[in-house]
């Protein structure tokens, strides 16, 4: 059995984090707080810069040739941009891609892999494989084929499969970058639910273009929008404000449907 | 990037591995100039100016390969007269005439071209020679060598031509169907022209592996040192004289051989450099 | 009008090129007629080659091929990983390597023969051997072994790779477990390319494989490969043509087969998605 988890959810602060690649700037003076164990989601039009602030806090973007990182990136007070271990730092911020990307392994391997490579103890780690596909919801649907190709899974159960490699390895944090939208209807549902169901025990940030889904999931929501070739934040606040009552006529515009 | 420090062992050393194997790519070329340079910069600085003289004698310390220079290129660019119209012609024809003939036809291009230049060789000498001996003897001369050369040269032509136009955007052969212009003038006008850099530089490439052919023209040219007076006349190439006299060459006589190498080493480079600016290939 | 001209004119070029061959592979097979048998196969050669069979050549030549692979590989495929995996696409370092692997690609055969002679059977004291031969071939062949594999590993989809990056996994672990399985029918292509570029060639043998006619006992010996005898009977070997051409018909039909086979190869990949 895995160890009881004795940590809570940690808080994540972005503290005017821009992104740029070689000259071009794509979202710049980000800043957002997401409160332990919420779910905040990040809407806005496409282009402005919101899969590139994700790509900034587990550090994806040092990959990238000619990316550059400003700001400060908070997990629960220590400052994500000093951290020398990636691996530990990927280990506990998770990450779900809007394509599903199960690996062309097994459904079992898909998990096993990275939990070896994690160097996690071999006795632990079917358990906790186990523990993972039932978070998600899977394991009724796959315990009988646990050696059959992922690939061969639906895409809404390909998506969870990617949810459950992310938390078997048992993160704090969940970036979501639109999880659903290259789901169909029903399969979104399902995927959604699933989400809901791991607020509080972890802090999300998700990235959506559905704002009936934010509203339907978010605890909070920061929109952003795109000033001439570059992204920025127009309002970050609790997800009633934001609805029922935005301070800024761009967010109202958004919500109303009218722009974006 | 992730700092090394944090990195397992087996990245590490597959790291190191990895960055040995692509210089040992470096190293293997560089490899080959330089053997062949400390071969023959000796010679070349003694005996330099003796090359570009007409008489090949080795045993009398004569090295003048220019009748041999002559031979390697009026082979080539004789076959290369002959068989580069036909190619792209018939790649262009096959994408906008006979489309359903493309892939038969494609695949077994692919064939032909995996096929040993010693076999194209062979046939020259069994069936080609022979033939043209009738007409006029003795039969292994230049022309013999540029049929088999041009032959061998077809299809990776063709194949060349293909991708050219392949990578020309749809809208063009659109834009003529929906005006209904006849293809002919398509082709003449706007397609071959747009494509011509890359098929120019394919057929450049081309001209160069068609210089580095040794086996098929040493079985049908004839291998005689001299100046041609006709095309009906035998001719020595640079790489048949380096394959026929290897073997017994000795002292200075091998030395000039690897001079001939490093001659032929540098016109294909530059051939293949003039290829890449003609197809836009950055290689730095 | 000129477009019923030029589809005319097609079908003459089609002629001019498919013609030639047709003749050819006639040819070849109208000498050959009297002695191809499974005996041609399975005898050596006699009387320097105007007798017998072919065998101890197969065997010569296998031993260059299985040498020149098992060199060839697992260099190439380092070589494809460093390109694939270290070094960022457009980088001047990929592009330059990319430059270097283009001009070994054109170098002419003879070349690499008196470099495999210079520097393997002389400098190296290797002679005139199998190992030379097998040495020089398989620089002949890295580079479209290289390209081959690199081509392989670039086609792996994006999002692997963004979840290996996701998840921080090792680089030999992606390599081990992903990379390569996914990668493994391109790759195989590319081995299958490189043996039918290695059995065709002749000129890089001549001075590094050596001529000899018999067995080989060791990889020290010297050998004989198809393409060198096919070469040797029909030049130097009076009443030699026979035989050469049987080898040629040998020699064509295991390059035919090895086209088929990449062929099979490269239609696997779409069953296997549908499991």
């Amino acid at each position: 059995m895995s160890e009881q988890r004795t940590y809570r959810a940690p808080s994540l602060v972005l503290e005017s984090v821009s992104v740029t690649y070689g000259e071009q700037v794509a979202i710049s003076d980000a800043s957002l707080q997401v409160e332990p164990g919420e779910l905040m989601a990040l809407v806005g039009p496409s282009g402005c810069g919101k899969s590139s602030l994700l790509g900034a806090i587990n550090r994806m973007s040092d990959g990238v040739s000619g990316c550059r990182v400003g700001g400060r990136i908070w997990l629960d007070g220590e400052d994500v941009r000093q951290r020398h271990d990636l691996t530990v730092l990927r280990r506990q911020v998770g990450m779900v891609f809007q394509q599903p990307n199960p690996f062309p392994l097994s459904i079992i391997d898909n998990l096993l892999f990275p939990l070896a490579e994690h160097r996690v103890p071999r006795g632990h780690r079917r358990a906790r494989a186990e523990q993972a596909l039932r978070d998600v919801g899977l394991w009724e649907e796959v315990k009988e084929r646990l050696s059959r190709p992922a690939l061969g899974l639906s895409g809404g159960q390909q998506q969870r499969l990617c949810i459950a490699r992310a938390l078997v390895l048992e993160p704090r944090v969940l970036l979501l970058d639109e999880p659903c939208s290259a789901l169909d209807p029903v399969s979104s549902r399902v995927v959604e639910a699933l989400i809901r169901s791991l607020k509080g025990r972890y802090t999300i940030l998700m990235v959506t273009h559905n704002l009936a889904q934010a509203r339907r999931l978010a605890d909070s929501v920061t929109v952003c929008w795109l000033e001439g070739q570059c992204g920025c934040v127009v309002e970050s606040n609790g997800c009633e404000q934001v609805f029922e009552n935005p301070a800024h006529p761009i967010t109202a515009a958004y919500c109303a449907g009218e722009a974006g | 990037m992730i700092t090394t420090s944090s990195l397992p062992l087996s990245d590490r050393l597959l790291t190191l591995v990895l960055r040995l194997c692509g210089v040992l790519a470096a190293l293997v070329l560089g490899g080959i100039v330089v053997v062949l340079l400390v071969q023959a910069l000796p010679f070349l600085i003694n005996e330099g100016a003796g090359i570009w003289q007409s008489t090949w004698q080795p045993g009398q310390g004569e090295y003048g390969m220019a009748p041999m220079i002559a031979g390697s290129l009026f082979v080539s660019v004789l076959a290369l007269l002959l068989a580069a119209p036909v190619a792209v012609l018939l790649a262009a024809w096959l994408r906008y005439f006979a489309p359903r003939l493309r892939r038969p036809v494609l695949a077994g291009v692919e064939l032909m071209a995996g096929i040993p230049s010693v076999v194209y060789g062979l046939w020259g000498m069994l069936v080609l020679v022979p033939w043209i001996n009738q007409w006029v003897p003795p039969g292994a001369s230049w022309l013999a060598g540029s049929l088999v050369l041009g032959l061998m040269i077809v299809p990776l032509a063709l194949l060349v031509t293909d991708a050219a136009l392949g990578q020309l955007p749809l809208r063009y052969q659109r834009a003529g169907e929906a005006l209904a212009l006849s293809r002919v003038g398509m082709l003449r006008r706007v397609l071959l022209p747009r494509a011509a850099p890359g098929i120019v530089g394919g057929v450049v490439l081309q001209f160069g592996r068609a210089l580095g052919e040794t086996m098929a023209v040493l079985m049908v040219c004839g291998n005689v040192v001299q100046w041609p007076d006709s095309v009906f006349a035998p001719v020595r190439t640079l790489t048949a004289n380096i394959a026929l006299e290897m073997a017994y060459a000795t002292d200075d006589h091998r030395v000039a051989l690897f001079a001939s190498g490093l001659l032929l080493i540098a016109v294909t480079g530059l051939l293949l450099m003039a290829s890449w600016r003609l197809r836009g290939v950055s290689h730095g | 009008m000129a477009d019923r001209v030029a589809w005319l004119a097609g079908w003459m070029l089609l002629a001019l090129v498919m013609v030639p061959v047709a003749l050819m592979v006639t040819a070849l097979w109208q000498q050959s007629a009297d002695v191809l048998s499974v005996g041609f196969l399975l005898e050596d050669p006699g009387r320097a080659g105007r007798s017998g069979g072919i065998a101890a050549l197969l065997i010569s030549t296998g031993w260059i091929l299985a040498l020149c692979l098992l060199v060839a590989v697992p260099v190439g495929l380092g070589c494809a990983l460093y390109l694939s995996e270290s070094l960022p696409a457009d980088s001047r370092r990929a592009q330059w390597l990319g430059g270097v692997l283009d001009m070994l690609a054109a170098v002419p055969s003879i070349v690499y023969g008196l470099f495999g002679y210079q520097f393997f059977a002389i400098t190296l004291g290797l002679g005139f051997s199998i190992l030379s031969g097998a040495l020089a071939l398989s620089l002949m062949v890295l580079p479209l072994m290289i390209r081959s594999a690199e081509q392989a590993m670039r086609a792996v989809p994006m999002g692997y790779r963004q979840a290996r990056d996701a998840l921080a996994l090792s680089r030999w672990g992606w390599v081990r477990r992903i990379l390569l399985p996914c990668a493994a029918p391109g790759i195989a292509v590319g081995i299958i390319l490189s043996a039918g570029r290695a059995l065709a060639e002749t000129a890089v043998l001549l001075f590094t494989a050596g001529y000899v006619l018999r067995r080989p006992d060791s990889l020290f010996d010297s050998g004989r490969t198809l393409s060198v005898h096919i070469y040797d009977l029909a030049m130097n070997v009076p009443g030699g043509m026979p035989r050469a051409a049987a080898t040629a018909v040998v020699l064509v039909a295991l390059l035919v087969a090895l086209n088929l086979l990449v062929r099979r190869v490269l239609r696997q990949p779409m069953t296997e998605a549908l499991v």
